[in-house]
């Protein structure tokens, strides 16, 4: 009889062989694909099942929070001023993931940095369960609620920036969207609130501060400038401006707004010509530097290189080998450079910060729940891009243009403001983008700025930048560097 | 040999500690605070499985020393899980199951108790064979009466008395094993002698073939008359098992796979509910929205808990319908990951095989034959629902042995446990027991010395 018993001994190690396998199966082999399947709600459970950590501006007022609801998931994210932050705070949404610095930042939010392990160990211990980090913002609740106001519903984007040390002041574009209704618990509603936002042809999904990528025009001319004082040309030296840019190789000459002559001589020095915004002058200049100088003046910029910024933004660009007509136009702006308003900001915050190209940020550093400071993301200097000497030309060219040039808008009583307007002709027919870049400073504050708004005016002229963008600058600038006092 | 029952008291406290740490781990997750009843559910759990320890050291002391502390841990930690999900269940107004559950765990040890007391050898059953079968197939039948049985989840399985109410298909189990493994020892060699050839079969008389037509027709009454798959398959699986002990033949084994594939296939045909079962295995996700639901939420358990697990209380087992009886192995899978599960199941192998070392050494057929129907539905249990609840085969609702919620099953499991370690205790070769009579069955090893 043991002859058998010893046999059932086999079979019963054949059963339980099989049953070790199954869950070898399910827990290792389709593990990945079943725990991550949409139908299986445990993951979700987890995710908010704790306290997501904050966002804050730096005077700690809270534009990202989690909030206990009594159903099965038990916090939900709130932003409570709406519409305002949503360009960076991002959303967080059960149904169609999280984005921005929601998304960027996550593993700090929900406290699984590195940097918050000390943390978690301390939880363990005390069976705690700490929310996620905070991230203190850079944005200051002043300039953003002046750039949002200045707008106005006007499509379009600003951008500030602090020259010294990269951090974004303010960020705010239109039409932009509410992320509330996209972070609820109620799927439905997020699918209706997100197929709607999808339908708009007003595009308020697309964050034009960062990722609409629109020609600079005029604005541009800083660049072009740069690249003449870099390759020898002296601030007194007479440039031509005929009305007609005769264009080689082509019919298509460049004139300036309205075929107006730049000068009654025939020629300007490069002070004067930025200060009317001489397209006859820059278009010459252009080719007078060719494609290669040209470029390469425009990538110390930034253009042509993946956007050192924290968060998603589109990559502003301008090809390196051009016909002359293609340098021509280009040189005023036009053509293929394409950019983003957080890469014009850049623009004037490096001449503002002398020559030297701070990479942007928006998240300052992350602190616990009790205050104390996990992680800093300090101010990264990308390099003395250009030289001092020349950054402080620019930027004394720049001042002339507002004190009485095509900026006199953005004029404020006792402050140095310095700008350039731009008007971008982008798709034919449609009105002009209105651009303006600029920066001040006062005592320790300074703040550089982006504007543009699209098919921002009809009036046609170089004076549309002016007119429609500079003043919205203006304001930004004023009432930050206002608050300072 | 009191070395014996030092290594038993060794195991039980680790089981002890491993059961609390449990409970603790559950309560802090829960309420951030080592929670209030673990002093009691410790000294309960103390008290109770110390108290088998000593009834088994002054009446069993060369019994073995696994089986014990093996139900002490399965029956630990099943109670935490049941404690665990009624945490969860108490924010959808589901009644707390763990009282009723510690309760019915000291009345399952008060039966091992009683059985060790009692049962002063495990030979004298066989007196009482007709008696047993007698019991069991009342038993079995006790749910489809009238008024005292009732239908609930789709199988009729309970039957309700006053205030108590219980499944007696689990002791059935029992008194029917204990009748075969008399009536097989005794018949032994009449049915394994061939007297006629069916082809390439030789085959014992017809008549002698009546305890497997026998069985079979008490599984199909399970089947038809309860609805009842996984304890069917049990039955029927149990008796094959012991006809083949008895025999040494797989005659025996052929045809009675050959009848349940008759009886499978006739269930199949005729039932819905067989059906439907079929089909979720095949393909529970197409028949997700209903009949796949459950199966589908046990597997999303099992990945989501990976290797390590979630930890005790911090998964969501509870998204399982029925997660505390059926699917409470895929409960375990998401805490305590494909460690905790692989660990379940090698408590149940080490209790398994050594069961099987029992019946290698028990001193006469009987012994061996009780000894093996017993751990044959031990084992064949634990993988109908470990399979079931894994997509292994098709899945059958019964209770995973001394973890699952229920009571009848538990009780039912101590018994069962108690009749082993009487048997081992009896079979043991110890030094002041006077030899035992029987000679050992032909083609046997002669005496085995259990290992501990």
């Amino acid at each position: 009889m043991n002859r058998q018993i010893r046999r059932v001994a086999v079979f019963v190690l054949v059963l339980f062989l099989l049953m070790f396998s199954a869950p070898l199966y399910w827990q290792v082999i389709a593990s990945d694909r079943l725990a991550n399947d949409s139908r299986n709600a445990r993951k979700l459970f987890k995710e908010y099942s704790l306290e997501r950590g904050k966002m804050v501006l730096a005077d700690g007022q809270p534009v990202a929070v989690s909030v206990a609801t009594p159903d099965r998931l038990k916090f939900q994210r709130r932003y409570p001023s709406g519409q305002r932050y949503g360009m960076v705070t991002g959303f967080y949404s059960l149904v169609f993931g999280s984005s921005l610095a929601e998304n960027t930042f996550n593993t700090y939010l929900v406290g699984k940095a590195p940097e918050q392990f000390a943390q978690n160990l301390v939880d363990l211990f005390t069976a705690r369960s700490s929310p996620g980090g905070t991230l203190v913002l850079t944005l200051d609740p002043i300039a953003q609620e002046t750039a949002e106001r200045q707008l106005g519903g006007r499509k379009g984007a600003v951008v500030a920036l602090e020259p010294k040390t990269g951090a974004v002041l303010a960020m705010t574009t239109f039409p932009r969207y509410d992320p509330n209704p996209l972070s609820g618990h109620d799927s439905a509603q997020i699918r209706r609130t997100w197929n709607q936002l999808l339908k708009d042809p007003r595009q308020p999904l697309l964050n034009r501060a960062t990722d609409a990528l629109y020609p600079p025009g005029s604005t541009f001319k800083v660049v072009t400038a740069s690249a003449a004082l870099e390759n020898g040309v002296s601030p007194a030296e007479q440039l031509p401006s005929p009305p007609v840019y005769d264009v080689p190789q082509t019919q298509a000459d460049i004139r300036n707004f309205g075929g107006s002559s730049c000068s009654g001589t025939g020629t300007l020095t490069l002070p004067d010509a930025l200060k009317i915004s001489c397209n006859t002058t820059f278009a010459a200049l252009g080719n007078r530097l060719g494609p290669g100088k040209l470029s390469a003046e425009a990538e110390k910029f930034g253009l042509n290189e993946r956007s050192p910024y924290q968060l998603r933004s589109a990559t502003s660009s301008i090809p390196t080998r051009m016909d002359a007509p293609s340098t021509a136009q280009s040189a005023i702006g036009q053509r293929d450079v394409r950019v983003t308003p957080l890469q014009m900001a850049t623009v004037a915050a490096t001449i503002a910060n002398g020559g030297t190209r701070m990479a942007p940020r928006v998240v300052d550093r992350v602190i616990s729940d009790e205050g104390k400071t996990v992680k800093t993301f300090g101010s990264e200097s990308l390099g003395q891009v250009i030289p001092n000497n020349v950054a402080e030309q620019v930027k004394q060219m720049m001042t002339g243009v507002v004190q009485d040039g095509t900026g006199q808008s953005a004029r404020i009583p006792g402050v140095a403001v310095s700008g350039k307007t731009g008007t971008a002709q982008n798709a034919a027919g449609a009105d002009p983008h209105a651009w303006f870049i600029g920066f001040a400073q006062q005592g320790e504050r300074s703040i550089a700025v982006a504007v543009v708004v699209e098919n921002g005016g009809d009036l046609g002229s170089e004076a549309t930048g002016g007119k429609v963008a500079a003043p919205i600058a203006k304001a930004v600038i004023e009432r930050y560097l206002g608050a300072g006092q | 040999m009191q070395s014996r029952r030092n290594l038993e008291l060794t195991l039980l406290i680790l089981a002890l500690i491993l059961s609390v740490a449990g409970y603790v781990i559950v309560g802090l997750v829960a309420d951030n605070r080592v929670p209030a009843g673990s002093l009691g559910y410790g000294a309960t759990l103390a008290v109770l499985f110390g108290g088998a320890h000593l009834v088994l050291r002054f009446k069993a002391p060369q019994a073995d020393p696994v089986l014990l502390p093996g139900a002490a841990l399965l029956n630990g930690l099943g109670l935490v899980m049941v404690r665990r999900l009624d945490y969860a269940a108490a924010a959808s107004g589901r009644q707390a199951q763990a009282p009723s559950q510690a309760l019915w765990t000291a009345l399952g040890l008060l039966v091992f108790a009683a059985v060790i007391w009692l049962v002063s050898s495990y030979r004298s059953l066989d007196r009482y064979r007709y008696t047993w079968l007698l019991l069991g197939l009342f038993l079995l039948v006790l749910p489809v009466l009238p008024g005292i049985g009732r239908e609930i989840n789709g199988a009729r399985l309970w039957v309700f008395l006053g205030p108590f109410s219980g499944q007696p298909a689990e002791a059935a189990k029992i008194a029917l094993v204990v009748f075969l493994g008399a009536y097989l020892a005794e018949r032994k060699e009449l049915l394994a002698t061939a007297t006629y050839r069916a082809g390439p079969f030789l085959l014992p008389e017809i008549k002698y073939f009546l305890p497997l037509v026998m069985a079979w027709g008490v599984s199909l009454f399970v089947l038809l008359g309860e609805k009842d798959l996984g304890s069917s398959l049990l039955f029927f699986g149990v008796f094959v098992i012991l006809l083949y002990v008895a025999t040494g033949r797989f005659s025996y084994v052929a045809a009675g796979l050959g009848m349940f594939m008759l009886g499978a296939l006739f269930a199949w045909s005729q039932f819905a509910h067989v059906q439907v079962r079929v089909n979720t295995w095949l393909d529970p996700w197409k028949y997700y929205n209903k009949a796949g639901f459950q199966l589908a939420q046990g597997l999303f358990s099992l990945a989501t808990g990976g290797i390590l697990g979630e930890g005790w209380n911090q998964g969501n087992p509870s998204e399982i319908p029925f997660a505390s009886t059926d699917f409470i192995f895929d409960a375990f899978g998401e805490e305590l990951g494909l460690m905790g599960v692989t660990a379940l199941l090698l408590v149940y192998m080490l209790m398994v095989f050594r069961g099987l070392r029992i019946a290698l050494a028990a001193n006469d057929d009987f012994g061996k034959l009780l000894t093996i129907g017993l751990i044959a539905s031990f084992a064949l249990q634990v993988f109908v629902i470990v399979g079931g609840v894994t997509r292994l085969i098709p899945l059958t609702g019964i209770t995973l042995p001394f973890v699952s919620y229920g009571g009848s099953s538990l009780v039912a499991n101590y018994a069962l446990i108690a009749l082993l370690c009487r048997i081992s205790h009896e079979s043991a070769p110890a030094p002041a027991r006077a030899p035992e009579p029987e000679p050992v069955a032909a083609g046997g090893i002669g005496e085995v010395t259990v290992a501990r």
